[in-house]
């Protein structure tokens, strides 16, 4: 059991007014919140420890070093990498996206094929079709039914042994749909492809097993679990990270360099080029310490309580509609009312206090499959209450009065 | 009318409001009065970027003064673009040109003047000078 009004004392930006109105803080999805625990660790490397790290034999740079490197750790075993050096420190997941796409355009040919799903945020889009561009390969797509799950069977037609990689998110950013993706990694595998998942919404929510899912490589960002943003970090799979190139060029990611020729450092230095985001990633330790000291079984269990409990209130409301009505969802709901533009209600409730998302939330071709220019999206984390549920479907209501 | 006395008139009608709530009524019954664009205006073309809600702007001209419909997916987008339309419609290019755009700060939308925000005020501000540019150039 939680105890929220406890957890949300940890939360100094939730004591604020937006508006003149308490804030109620429902674009989860989009970021999470900072606990002090993570503010302080922040504070505290930029007044007690600042250096460049891996690089200085001052006290100062092998204090950083250490903590830096300490929070490496904690990412692996959160994680449950097999060793550190296959978590990648990078600027969050779209870079370990675009790092693993920009590695494979020299395994791939004419004739190789990527899937991705029809749940994809634009991140996990625009750089397959870059690949596929510089490559020749082309981009198959697993559909999705009504209800915003994947079609499965259609995931099995597509698979075959030009398939050369499969990327799907863990969770849908639009819809919250949890995606089987035990299942997904297995079919995958069975022709031979490597697969990366996006957990960028799944981390808040759940704590994967990257050894036992078999993951061939998994991407997040640590500002959706609390974390700061600006860092996130890449798992791979050793023999994976070793086959793929260095993505940029720079200081810490080389071994020895002459004008003739430049040897690339080990993992996971090869590819982290340049200084990089130090307290972030401290930080990003700090915060995966925050999330476990609650517990993630806890953090479930409280969110899909508040996740059922906003949906039965929501559907309450005459000509309201959820999009994404998958049986595995996380605590994300997606939806419209009658004919009223989603940017007409999020502007309303904006001037009630009530911070939600509205439009396509970067994933169009869902929006398209819905015919719909975009939707409310209110997302819940576990600081969040059954009162500011209960307060946000007034300001809702109201909203509706106002723009009928 | 000069464009800052339509201004300064749409700055008295919104000092009457109390809060936010009397400001955004007034603003959704506005946009349910915007002079409506002609569909066959409304293209791909023609749509504002920059803009969640989809916004569509034409002009023409009569006896050298600039007239604007528009129509917008969004209430309250409507009614933005109707103040807007309300302030530079029915005037000479050049007025349109040099006319300054405070008023919005001063009716307590100076949130929607946010170059982020995604409602695209600016590119309409934008483009509703471009038309008086481009007439301005026709005139010339």
């Amino acid at each position: 059991m939680l105890n929220v009004s406890e957890i949300r004392k940890d939360f100094p930006i939730l004591n604020r007014k937006v508006n003149g109105k308490p804030l109620i803080y429902f674009d989860n999805a989009a970021t999470s919140q900072t606990p002090q625990q993570v503010i302080d660790v922040i504070v505290d490397y930029y007044s007690n420890y600042n250096a460049n790290i891996h690089r200085g034999v001052h006290s100062l740079s092998q204090e950083a070093t250490d903590a830096y490197e300490q929070a490496r750790l904690k990412i692996q075993k959160h994680f449950n990498a097999k060793h550190p050096y296959e978590v990648i420190f990078t600027s969050g997941t779209t870079h370990g996206i675009n790092l693993v796409a920009n590695g494979f355009s020299s395994l791939l040919k004419k004739g190789d094929e990527i899937i991705v799903s029809a749940l994809e945020h634009h991140s996990n889009i625009v750089p397959w079709q870059m690949l596929c561009e510089r490559t020749g390969a082309s981009l198959k797509v697993i559909p999705m039914n009504e209800s915003g799950e994947l079609i499965l069977s259609k995931y099995d037609t597509l698979l075959n042994e030009n398939t050369k990689l499969v990327f799907v998110n863990h969770i849908s950013n639009a819809l919250g749909t949890i995606n089987p993706i035990e299942t997904i990694i297995e079919k995958a595998h069975k022709v031979g492809a490597a697969i990366l998942v996006d957990g960028a919404q799944s981390c808040p929510h759940i704590k994967p097993d990257v050894q036992k899912l078999d993951v061939d490589f998994y991407v997040c960002s640590a500002h959706k679990l609390c974390g700061p943003t600006g860092v996130g970090m890449l798992y791979g799979k050793e023999d994976w990270l070793k086959k793929l190139p260095p993505y940029q060029g720079g200081g810490e990611m080389i071994a020895e360099v002459t004008f003739e020729k430049t040897t690339y450092a080990d993992l996971p230095h090869k590819f982290e080029a340049g200084t990089p985001n130090i307290s972030g990633g401290i930080a990003f330790g700090a915060a995966i310490d925050y999330m476990n000291s609650i517990g993630f079984d806890n953090i479930a269990a409280y969110e899909h309580e508040l996740l059922d409990y906003a949906t039965q209130q929501l559907q309450q409301i005459e000509g309201l509609k959820i999009y994404g009505t998958a049986k595995e969802k996380t605590s994300v709901i997606s939806f419209n009312v009658g004919t009223i533009h989603p940017y007409d209600v999020g502007t309303i409730l904006d001037k009630m206090g009530i911070a939600v998302r509205t439009g396509h939330h970067c994933a169009q071709p869902i929006m398209d499959f819905y015919k719909i220019p975009g939707t409310i999206r209110a997302s819940f984390m576990f600081y969040n209450t059954k009162e500011e549920i209960d307060t946000f479907v007034a300001a809702l209501k109201k909203a509706i009065m106002m723009l009928s | 009318m000069t464009i800052e006395e339509v201004q300064n008139e749409i700055i008295d009608e919104f000092s009457m409001f109390e809060d936010w709530e009397e400001r955004y009524q007034y603003m959704i019954d506005l946009g349910k009065t915007l002079p409506l664009i002609d569909e066959k205006y409304k293209t791909e073309d023609n749509i504002i970027k920059g803009c969640q809600s989809k916004v569509w702007v034409h002009a023409d001209m009569q006896e050298d003064k600039v007239n604007f419909t528009a129509d917008s997916d969004a209430i309250i987008t409507k009614g933005i673009i109707a103040i807007l339309i309300r302030a530079f419609s029915n005037q000479h290019p050049k007025d349109i040109i040099e006319a300054n755009t405070d008023f919005i700060d001063k009716i307590g939308l100076k949130e929607h003047l946010s170059p982020t925000r995604a409602n695209g005020l600016v590119s309409m501000i934008k483009q509703i000078k471009m038309y008086a540019i481009a007439y301005q150039t026709q005139l010339n």
